[in-house]
Order: structure tokens, then sequence, then C-alpha cells
């Protein structure tokens, strides 16, 4: 077992707005070990990159932390007073952001923006913060580095960008790297540029990474751990192996469903039907109630408890963790198929509540 | 950078170019003559003649126009035909005055409209908002000359806090050197008279500067709370950057940018304004100038002053432009 860097229990950021309270982040736990990298999923919306700032504190009104503790080894960082938190923030933890593009001080050329994270941070004087800027730009594998830490954000291309980001990230070798979707906005061969580099340089450093996204292939390709969010809260966590091969919510279910497959024949692609719920006008049940296939009568009236189904993995929902996967603990990784096979025999005896095929629509060839 | 000046500097041609054709054009087909005007009603049909023989008036009219661009091109903007003097004199001797009211009316417009936006900008919408934006509306709505005699009547006439009108107290017996009050002031060692200077520039400054300084407000209240929402102010604070240094460096560098370009534009209304401002507070300038020489049908000076004054806006938003290329490096390259 490793060790815990982050900590996060409880956590709720509402957010104010006129037609009412937003709770973006409703009861959040989750923990990051040591030199380990949490893969945070969901859809936009879900509250990730909420979560993200409010360990930052970087919430902004109308936003506001409610409760909740986010210890970093074993400081709460929520009790920390502001100019303490600006201790932590870009020193501790530093995060890159999705937009590579806009994320940069369009004015300030990027060797500046660089040395002056390092100044904040470092004792030390603005020739060595600028050589050591260079240094970084050279680690982050941007070719000619003295002249490109010359140059102003708009002179490069958004991969560049996104290595100067992390570039700026790492310069003060933090423990934790928050990385919103930094991949996002880039193109596919720019995307595994950038997270081979960031597999290297958590290995080089033993540092811990929480990895926002949306996309599964990055996450079975960068995560040690998955935290699966839904409308504000976890529904499901477990280890990148577990939560691939045996997902238990059906939300996760769904999620790795609509991952389309090389070889697979006939191109059908599995969609989860419907929206995520208004966050104003939250249903009072589970809040995948309405676009579960394996939907239950208490489903719609009591939210369900955040359970443990088999050690490590614990799953907001009210099927049962035998239901899942008909052998209990069973070795051979079961197939998302075999999953979804199980969960239809178990929707069929809950006694078929809803149209339940049709809710796990399908899109056309 | 150089290339980028020299190329702005060559578009201010065409520019110019084009003024100088419908100015004089809307100058010449004016109804009434101006040897007439000179000569007054009563003058015979023969002295008309000559005058307007020698004013050139009687040549076709693109003759007249190469003839006023040539000397033009050789810094020669004509002589009053009032006074005999030419405008060039005379402008130096004026123009002093007005460029302290511009500069005292931007120092007040620029000086107080960027701490007000920014105050503005930091809690949208909240009272200290309202009030500023309350401000800038009364500021753009009330006519130069009636803020301007408002002013005079309560802190000149009534509370005698400021002086009502003038440029300086002629009972100190400044020497005028270089006919800008305050420069001259200081020129003739008397600490009074700087004091007396600055205060005649007050008001004025404050008349002329109201527009302006509503402008300027809002613009950096609209352009603060733009950046603020920029991901690179969110970066900045991720990075652990203080409040202040996230706004006076990440902020500020690149709200200065929409900022700049409308103080630019500003000096065109300050002109404008000018004309108003020095006519209340009886101000010896160019503004003053350019309502006497149109009062006297002084078709020289009025078409020359015109000139000259869209010759500075066009200078001075050349040199705006340069400074927004200094602050902006997406510009100085391409």
């Amino acid at each position: 077992m490793t060790d815990t860097l982050l900590r996060v229990r409880h956590l709720r950021t509402y957010f104010w707005t006129l037609d009412g309270i937003v709770k973006a982040v409703d009861g959040v736990n989750m923990d990051i070990g040591t030199g380990r990298t949490l893969g945070v999923v969901g859809e936009s919306g879900c509250g990730k990159s909420i979560t993200a700032l409010s360990i930052m504190r970087l919430i902004e009104r109308p936003g506001k932390i409610v409760e909740g503790s986010v210890d970093l080894d074993r400081t709460d960082l929520l009790k920390l007073s502001e100019s303490e938190m600006r201790e932590i923030r870009g020193n501790a933890i530093s995060m890159i952001f999705q937009e590579p593009m806009t994320s940069l001080n369009p004015v300030f050329t990027t060797g500046n923006q660089i040395a002056e994270a390092i100044r904040l941070h470092a004792d030390i004087g603005a020739r060595e913060a600028e050589d050591r800027a260079v240094e970084m730009l050279r680690k982050v594998g941007i070719p000619d580095p003295e002249r490109r830490a010359r140059q102003y954000p708009h002179e490069m291309s958004g991969g560049m960008r996104q290595r100067v980001m992390i570039a700026m990230a790492l310069s003060t070798y933090p423990q934790l790297l928050i990385a919103d979707e930094p991949t996002t906005a880039l193109d596919v061969t720019i995307q595994a540029q950038i997270l081979e580099l960031m597999k290297e340089l958590r290995e080089e450093r033993r540092m811990s990474i929480m990895l926002i996204t949306h996309d599964l292939g990055v996450i079975a390709e960068m995560a040690d751990d998955v935290v699966v969010m839904y409308s504000g809260k976890v529904v499901e966590t477990g280890d990148v192996f577990t939560i691939f091969e045996r997902p238990h919510h059906p939300y996760t279910q769904g999620l790795l469903g609509s991952l389309p497959r090389i070889g697979q024949r006939r191109g059908r692609l599995r969609v989860i039907e419907g929206v995520v719920p208004n966050p104003l006008n939250l249903p009072k049940g589970c809040l995948f109630a309405r676009r579960c296939p394996c939907v239950m009568p208490i489903c719609e009236q009591t939210p369900p408890p955040f359970q443990e189904v088999h050690p490590g993995q614990v799953s907001r929902c009210w099927l049962t963790p035998a239901g899942t996967t008909p052998a209990v603990g069973m070795t051979a990784p079961a197939d998302v198929a075999e999953a979804e096979a199980a969960r239809m025999t178990i929707t069929a005896d809950s006694g078929r509540q809803s149209a339940t095929a049709a809710q796990m629509g399908e899109v056309g060839r | 950078m150089l290339r980028y000046i020299v190329r702005r500097v060559l578009g201010a041609i065409p520019v110019l170019f084009g003024l100088s054709v419908i100015l004089f054009l809307f100058l010449r087909l004016l109804p009434g003559n101006p040897a007439v005007a000179i000569l007054g009603q009563h003058a015979t049909p023969q002295l008309v003649a000559q005058i307007s023989s020698s004013l050139g008036l009687d040549k076709p009219l693109y003759v007249q126009y190469l003839q006023y661009i040539w000397q033009l091109l050789h810094g020669n903007f004509g002589a009053s035909f009032v006074d005999g003097r030419t405008v060039a004199s005379t402008f130096l001797v004026r123009f002093p005055a007005t460029l302290e009211l511009t500069t005292g009316a931007m120092i007040f417009a620029v000086g107080l409209g960027i701490p007000l936006g920014r105050l503005a900008a930091r809690h949208p919408n909240g009272w200290i908002d309202g009030a500023v934006t309350a401000l800038s509306l009364f500021g753009i709505s009330i006519p130069i000359f009636v803020l301007g005699y408002t002013l005079v009547f309560i802190f000149g006439v009534e509370l005698h806090w400021l002086p009502a009108v003038g440029q300086i107290d002629p009972r100190l017996n400044v020497n005028p050197v270089t006919n800008f009050s305050i420069i001259d002031a200081i020129l003739s060692g008397n600490v009074n008279a700087v004091e007396d200077a600055v205060a005649h520039l007050i008001l004025p400054s404050i008349a002329l500067g109201s527009i302006p300084l509503a402008i300027v407000t809002r613009i950096t209240r609209a352009s603060v709370i733009d950046v603020s929402n920029e991901d690179y102010v969110r970066t900045a604070r991720a990075k652990g950057l203080t409040e202040k240094r996230v706004d006076d460096r990440h902020i500020m560098r690149n709200a200065w940018l929409p900022v700049t370009t409308v103080i630019g534009l500003q000096v065109g209304s300050l002109l404008a304004g000018a004309v108003i401002t020095e006519t209340v507070f009886v101000w010896n300038g160019v503004g003053s100038w350019v309502v006497q020489a149109i009062e006297n049908h002084d078709l020289i000076v009025v078409q020359s002053l015109i000139m000259i004054f869209a010759i500075i806006f066009l200078a001075v938003n050349l040199l705006v432009d340069i400074g927004y290329a200094f602050l902006n490096p997406r510009i100085r390259y391409s």
C-alpha cells in the first residue's frame, strides 16, 4: 500500500446562481497515493474541474466551498489562510489546464512566465530563474529552448504551449500535478506525446497526478486509480484494472460501452441515452436513475449508498455486488459484454421497471 | 518595429490628402466671397476683383488647390485675412495654452478614469460599480458648456476656491517665454505664480475631461472584467501569485490595450471640446481662435486650423498605435 498524499473528504462546492443553488461538487471523497495517478472521469459538468479548482481553492464567486476537507500530507488546505494557501499553489500542487491556447498570458514571454513561477516559490535571482526556465523547457522536449523562452505564446503551436504549461507547472517540483483535460484540445499525435512526457516526468519525480478527463483512452493509458463522477458525486472508484474489467455502476458500464472499438464487427456504437439531470432540479433518488438501464423502483425513491462491492471497488448503486458479476470474486476478467449480459438478467429479474432496452440506445451503423 | 512605424506614417498620407481635398472644396463651396468678407459690403467691384486675384481666387479650382497643397508642403499655412499674421506664427503663440488644457484634461480623465474603472470592475454590479456607472453617465451626458459654467459659478464665483477664468493672474506679471503658463510661471521663479497657473488649469481640465473620463472609466471597467475571465488569469492564480500581482501584472497589462486605443481616439474629442472650453474659460488657445476665425470669415485660418487639428489627431493616434504595439507583442510581429 502506498501512502496517501491527498485525501479529499465530503467536499461540497456550491454555486449561488440567479436560478438557485447548483451543487457542483456534492460530497466528494477521493484519495491520491504518493507517486500514483488518479484518473477522474465523467461527462462535462459532472464536477471534475470544480473538484480540482476546489482543491486549489481557486473557486470564484458565485461559487463557494461549503464543507469538507482536503488533506495534503495531513494538512487541511481548506483551513489554511489565503497567504498560506498561496505557498501551496504552484508549489506543492501545480495545475495545468485544458486550453493551452488561452492559458498563457499573451503579453509576456514564455520564459518570463515560467521564471515568475520559479521565483515566487524559490529564493533565487532573476537570471538564475530564467536559466532554470530554459532548463525546464528543454526538459519538456522543446527544441531550441533558449530561443523559445524569448518567444511569446502566440508564436507557438498548441502542443508547444501545453509543453510550456507543463514546464511551468513542474518548475517548482510539485508533489501533486492536477491536469485538467491536458490533451483534450490537442490533436491525437500531440496528445500521445504530451501523455508520454507526463509519464516520464512522473516516473522521474515520483510525483502524484490527478488527471481529469472524459477520455477513457487517456485513463487506460495513464491512471492507476479511477474516480467516476456523475452530477457532482463520485459514483464509482477502484483501481484502473477493476474499473475497466469489472465496472459495477451502470454509468461506468455505459461509459465503457460507448467506447468505439477497432475490430468490432458491424459498427454499432452504444451511447448513454438522455442527458445529465438539471443541477437546479435534481431527482430525489439516484441521480442516474432516469438514464439507467437497470433502474429499479428503489432507485427513483432513495439515493443509493456508496458501498464497497469488491475489495477496493466502491460504487454508488443499489445493485448488489453479487448481481453485477454472477460469480463473486471471479478472477478471470469479466468482459464488458458479459457484464452487460449479466445486468440485463438482473433487470429482468427486478421486474422490468422501464423500457430498459430502449434506454440503452444505439446509433446507426 | 521600424517597418511598422514607417508603414503607419505612410498610411496617414492618403488620409491627409483626402481631408485636404474635402476641406478645400467645402470651404470654396460656401456661399460668399472671401474678398467681400475682407473688404466689407460696400467695396467697389474693382477692389473686390483685385483682392480676389491677389488671393488667387480667380484661378480655376484645381490650380487653387495645387497652389494650396504646394504651400502646405512647404509648411506654409497661409496668413489671416484679418490681421495679416501667418497662421503658423499665431499658432505657435496660442497652441501651448491648448496643449496645457488638453494635457490637464487627459491627466484628469486617465488619472481618475483608470482607478475608477478598476474599482468598478472589482465587484461588477455592486454598489460601487453602480455609483461609478452613474458618474460616467453624468459625465458623458452633460454638455461641456453647461458643466463649465456650473463649475465657474460654484467654485469660482460662489465659493472663490478656484479662479473662474483665464490662464494666470495678469497682476503676477509673468513673462511669456514658452506660452505654457505653468512653465512660464516656473521660469519666473515665483512659487505663487506656479500655484496660480495650476489653479487656473483645474476647472477647465475638469470641464474638458469629463467626457473622456466617462469613456475611459467605462472602457477600463469592461476591459478589466473581460480580462479577469481569461484562462491565463486563472493560470496566474494557480501559480500562487498574490491577488495584487495578478491584478497589476496579469490583468492590467492586457486590460490596458483597449484603453490605450480609446485614449488616442479621445484626443479628437478633446480638440473639439477645447473650442468650447477655451471660450467658456477665456483661454487664448487655438480653440478660442477657431471660434474667432469663424466669426470673422477668416477662411485661411479656419482651413489651416482644421488641417492642423487633423494632423495632430493622426499624429497622436500614430503614437498611441506605436505604444499599443509595445504593449501588445501580437501586433509587433504581424
